[in-house]
């Protein structure tokens, strides 16, 4: 029996490969260039009191005929270290403004200055970056990718800007919430109020300059929502984060510094509370 | 990268084994392609090693007559070695057992083979044979009269010992020596025979050696310029291994093909399944972007899932190919003349593997595209549409998968118009297929009515749920099934058009070659049998010489190669007063009698008459045996080929040909095989050199000759068909977690174990029975197409053959959907609404 017939077969194959490899070498080079691009531009360079400026967001959708304008000219700022909550009924427009705060949407009209970066000028992968770098997120449902373990979990934002350390910096923030234990648990394995903890790790784990959190408690019981509501506070107060916050539970709501209310799209309240804890 | 890489192996943890099953999908296309593409190179590397053994010699040149001196001159004074071999066909009769057959009967003398070697049993046979101590069998005919090595066999008058069975000739067709069985003689023994008479169909040959390829060259050179004077056909070696390498090299192109569409059914699969994985993991996908991760990058980790799937799948089927490819030689062994070598070669099975993942990848991003369009967005809103209205790059894919489809069938099929026109009917044969499926779960939902029983209710409705993989398992049944049908249904209609005319009255046994004076004898034997006579025609053999006083020779110059053989032939020419009833009068009158006069008034068969280009009125000078006979065309006939008897292109009148020297040929009908070895025997015993062809034998080994064929295909087709199976098993598996949904509420609600069972025999013989349903309808149109247009044959239905199709279908169908989702019934209601929790 006779195989592989053909002597140039190798060489050839080699050659391929190394080809293949080279292309692959340059375009990762390419890759890493443009992850580092995103510049803040001079115009955008704003006061180094504010994190965050929303200039007359508008934003509207077309269903059918229909154009459905879910927010309607709303403008606030909101200084590093600076905690709001937005509050108002369902439909009222606060989660499309907390994913337009954080890039995961474009506006129809009017401007999002995150961390000096007017968001509509910055390509998808611009965004994405900011994002990584920039932002932390708590959802109301978790949002635990299921084929990870918590410590995998919570590694991610990390490892995607391909720094080291991500090990040891995971166990450190899951043991902070508590979770040392429970580093190699899959979602499925852990409760609702585990699941949000672990979320909370992910979400500090890039040191965040700002931490956008959707309903933080709307799938936990009240014990369980009040610690994981203790653990975002204490959290954002040890790391310096600014804190958006999107809530129907106006006792979580006065919890910040500002409540921002929204009723059919638009700003109808912009308050300071009284009896938020002072930050330290 | 590295990230990405994790990401993709950690992200498919959940669905490991799910996705190494869906790579199952293409496993075997890549096998069928791997396999062909391999045992290709085998077989031109064969061809090419071992084309002196295709002839046995250097050059091969043929006469229908005994070379005259001119030919001789020109043959003695050529080659260092040569080989003499009369060939013709006889009835052998062999005196143990009482048996006899009609046989193709050569003598020998010479060295012949001069290269490659006769293969016998015992392998001394050949020895003994050209020692001159006995004749040599074909091993089919002695095993069909349980003939051995010792006991006699009569040729003519002549009786000799056998001394061996014939199994391999260098140059013969194996696949023609179960037409016509070979009996091999020493010529020294011929004459003793008595079987060349002066009308005799022989064929006269000789096989010359030649010490160097430019011998060769100039010997074919001057048969080629000399040609009209010499009148000898010949054949060489390098001809020989054109035929065969562009036969060989067209079967298996054409196996590639059929491999070719098993695997592009794997990859709709694979598509498919990537779909329902890629709309599973959608959420996930957001989170990630949430965090950061660019479109990009989402896609490529995906992509990476999709790779390595198509690259299990790529590994499994070379491996499976490397073992097929030892089969394939046993699938083909009847058609492929010389002795196949296995070698895994490395460039085919690279281009196998390539091609296939290109073909794989390509379907893949179908499905894939859509990672790159999910909105970070989605985490919030689950109503987001992740799909744009329109995307270019799934447009630039669709453009990708056609053009490399087209491109395969063009390279595989060596012609462009072949290329596009394979690429359009398999584009044809799916979209009819989906629309078909369309209309079939569209009117599905329009009758499932409420009166209908629970479980019918539930099976119709499975069938056009949301999420259904109804339209994927029917056109990837459907198309297996289709090809498989279409080609038994072919080979049906062909099988039957060959199937002699039953009705009495009808012939369906032919003796020929009998000499005018053995007519009466020949018909006395018959009428003592109470065999009928149904038709005798005298049959004289002669040549045109002129057409229109041009001679032939000219006309012959004149014409393109393709269109010589009309003026070249021998016609075998009868005389009658009467219109057989295979014929029709289409312009012109019918002369019953005439007088060897100058011009004798002739009937011709309207197609020869096209080939000549002679109408009414024209005239054709013939030469029969020596003397020049001057005819006109009197009328043109329509001849029905397709009839068991006689048929002519030229008619005399009677008066004309009486005296001439002839044989005549008679048809009778024989009730069964016994009555047939009866006549044959009394015909052979008194007749020696009278042959009979008995149609139902010759129906049998066409139907064995027809089966082997299909045979061959089928295997090819059956891997389309098995890949069904496979999208089948994988489509099933991919639906499990929402019919483990269902199934457990139904259980909640108090469904019992037989009535969940119920509901899925019925959704899955739905399933078979309408795929099987529409490839039916599909494989009797384009067999009705193949046959009326193609073979331009009568159109039949096996319709009890097409119900068991059906039956089979539907019931593998059950089979393998029950046991693919047995799992789903066996799971505790409450562990899966936990886990749902």
């Amino acid at each position: 029996m006779q195989f592989f017939q053909h002597d140039e077969f190798i060489p050839r194959f080699l050659l391929v490969t190394s080809a293949l490899a080279a292309f692959a070498k340059n375009s990762r080079a390419k890759f890493r260039q443009t992850r580092h691009n995103v510049r803040v531009r001079p115009e955008n360079r704003m006061n180094a009191e504010v994190i965050l400026e929303v200039r007359n967001l508008t934003r509207t959708y077309t269903s059918g005929s229909r154009i459905l304008t879910v927010l309607d000219n709303v403008s606030f700022q909101l200084a590093p270290r600076g905690t709001c909550a937005i509050v108002g009924p369902s439909g009222s427009g606060k989660t499309t403004l907390l994913g337009l705060c954080a890039g995961l949407d474009l506006p129809t009209s009017g401007s999002v200055i995150l961390n000096g970066a007017a968001l509509s000028e910055l390509n998808e992968n611009q965004r994405a970056l900011l994002r990584n770098q920039h932002t932390g997120f708590v959802f109301q449902n978790f949002q635990l990718l299921p084929t990870l373990t918590a410590l995998e979990n919570v590694m991610i934002p990390i490892e995607l800007r391909g720094e080291r350390g991500a090990v040891s910096a995971a166990k450190q923030l899951l043991s902070r919430v508590g979770l040392g234990d429970r580093l190699e648990h899959y979602p499925a394995q852990l409760s609702g109020g585990e699941q949000q903890r672990v979320a909370l790790a992910r979400a500090f784990i890039n040191r965040p300059r700002i931490l956008f959190v959707d309903e933080p408690t709307g799938n936990l019981d009240a014990e369980t929502a009040a610690t994981v509501v203790d653990l975002i506070f204490e959290m954002n107060d040890e790391l310096d984060t600014a804190l958006v916050l999107v809530t129907h539970d106006f006792e979580l709501a006065r919890r910040t510094n500002r409540i921002l209310r929204l009723r059919g799209g638009r700003l109808v309240e912009d308050s300071t509370t009284v009896n938020a804890p002072p930050r330290s | 990268m590295n990230w990405l890489l994790l990401m993709a192996w950690r992200d498919s943890r959940r669905s490991r084994r799910k996705l190494l099953l869906f790579s199952m999908s293409i496993v075997l296309g890549i096998a069928a392609m791997v396999a062909i593409g391999s045992f290709g190179q085998n077989l031109e590397r064969a061809v090419e090693h071992q084309t002196k053994a295709l002839l046995g010699a250097d050059l091969m040149v043929q006469s229908r007559d005994e070379f005259n001196d001119k030919q001789r001159a020109f043959l003695d004074g050529i080659g260092v070695a040569h080989s003499d071999q009369v060939l013709f066909s006889s009835m052998v009769y062999f005196p143990k057992g009482d048996g006899t057959r009609l046989a193709q009967v050569a003598a020998l003398s010479g060295d012949f083979p001069y290269y490659g070697e006769v293969e016998t049993a015992p392998p001394d046979g050949w020895q003994r044979f050209k020692r001159g101590e006995g004749a040599l069998v074909e091993d089919s005919l002695m095993h069909q009269f349980g003939v051995r090595v010792g006991d006699s066999v009569k040729v003519g008058e002549l009786t000799t010992p056998i001394v061996g069975a014939l199994l391999k000739v260098p140059g013969d067709n194996e696949l023609f020596a179960s037409f016509a069985p070979r009996v091999f003689l020493r010529m020294e023994k011929l004459p003793a025979t008595k079987l060349l008479g002066d009308a005799s169909l022989a064929r006269y040959r000789r096989y010359i050696r030649f010490s160097s390829d430019a011998d060769v060259a100039a010997a074919t050179t001057q048969l080629r310029d000399r040609r009209e004077e010499l009148q000898l056909r010949f054949d060489t070696v390098e001809e020989r291994r054109g035929d065969l390498g562009e036969a060989l090299r067209n079967l298996y192109r054409f196996l590639n093909l059929v491999g070719f569409i098993a695997l592009l059914l794997g990859s709709i699969g694979i598509a498919s399944a990537i779909q329902v994985h890629v709309r599973q993991r959608l959420d996930s996908v957001a989170v990630l972007r949430c965090l950061g991760t660019t479109a990009g990058q989402a896609f490529t980790i995906y992509l990476i899932q999709g790779a390595a799937l198509g690259l299990a799948g790529v590994i499994a089927g070379t491996g499976l190919g490397v073992l097929l490819q030892q089969l394939l030689p046993w699938a083909f062994v009847d058609f492929i003349p010389i002795e196949v070598k296995f070698f895994v070669d490395a460039w085919s099975v690279l281009r196998a593997v390539a091609v296939g993942f290109v073909i794989c990848m390509l379907f893949a991003l179908l499905p894939l595209l859509q990672v790159r369009n999910v909105s970070p967005l989605a985490v919030f809103r689950r109503d987001i549409d992740h799909l744009p209205k329109r995307d270019p790059w799934l447009f630039v894919v669709y453009l990708a998968i056609a053009a490399g489809v087209v491109w395969f069938a063009i390279t595989q099929t060596n012609e462009w118009q072949h290329g596009v026109g394979f690429a359009g009917g398999l584009a044809g044969a799916l979209v009819l297929l989906l629309a078909v499926s369309r209309m079939v779960v569209w009117s599905v939902r329009r009758v499932t009515h409420a009166s209908l029983p629970f479980a019918w209710r539930q099976g119709l409705a499975s069938l056009h749920r949301p999420n259904n993989r109804t339209l994927l398992l029917m056109v990837s049944l459907g198309l297996g099934t289709f090809l498989i049908l279409t080609l038994y249904l072919v080979q049906h209609s062909l099988v039957r058009q060959l199937m002699p005319d039953n009705r009495a009255n009808k012939p369906n046994a032919v003796l020929f070659d009998v000499q005018p004076d053995q007519r009466n004898g020949v018909v006395q034997i018959l009428t003592n049998q109470n065999l009928p006579v149904i038709d005798l025609s005298p049959v004289v053999t002669m040549r045109i010489q002129s057409i229109k006083g041009v001679a032939a020779a000219e006309l012959i110059r004149s014409r393109a190669r393709s269109d010589r053989w009309a003026l070249r032939r021998e016609y075998r020419s009868t005389y009658r007063d009467h219109l057989a009833d295979s014929e029709e009068l289409l312009s012109g009158h019918w002369v019953k009698s005439a007088a060897p006069t100058n011009e004798i008034p002739i009937s011709l068969e309207q197609g020869i008459a096209r080939e000549l280009n002679v109408g009414l009125g024209d005239e054709i000078i013939f030469d029969v045996q020596g003397i020049s006979m001057k005819t006109r065309v009197a009328n043109l006939r329509r001849v029905d080929w397709r009839r068991l008897q006689a048929n002519f292109f030229v008619v005399f009148p009677t008066g004309v040909l009486e005296d001439a020297p002839g044989f005549s040929i008679i048809t009778t009908r024989v009730k069964d095989s016994a009555e047939s070895a009866a006549m044959q025997r009394a015909v052979v015993q008194r007749y020696p050199n009278v042959s009979t062809i008995d149609f139902t034998l010759v129906l049998r080994v066409v139907e064995g000759i027809v089966s082997k064929i299909s045979f061959a295909i089928q295997f090819m087709a059956m891997f389309t068909v098995l890949t069904g199976v496979i999208l089948l098993i994988t489509a099933v598996l991919n639906s499990r977690f929402q019919r483990l949904r269902e199934t457990v509420l139904l259980r909640t609600l108090g469904a019992s174990s037989g009535q969940l069972l119920r509901i899925q025999v019925i959704e899955f013989l739905l399933l078979g029975l309408l795929a099987s349903l529409t490839a039916i309808l599909l494989a009797v149109a384009s067999q009705w197409l193949l046959v009326k247009f193609v073979f331009k044959i009568e159109f039949s239905l096996p319709i009890a053959h097409l119900a068991a199709a059906i039956a089979i279908n539907s019931a593998l169908t059950v089979i393998v959907g029950l046991t693919a989702s047995r799992s789903v019934l066996k799971r505790p209601p409450l562990e899966v609404l936990r886990a749902e929790g």
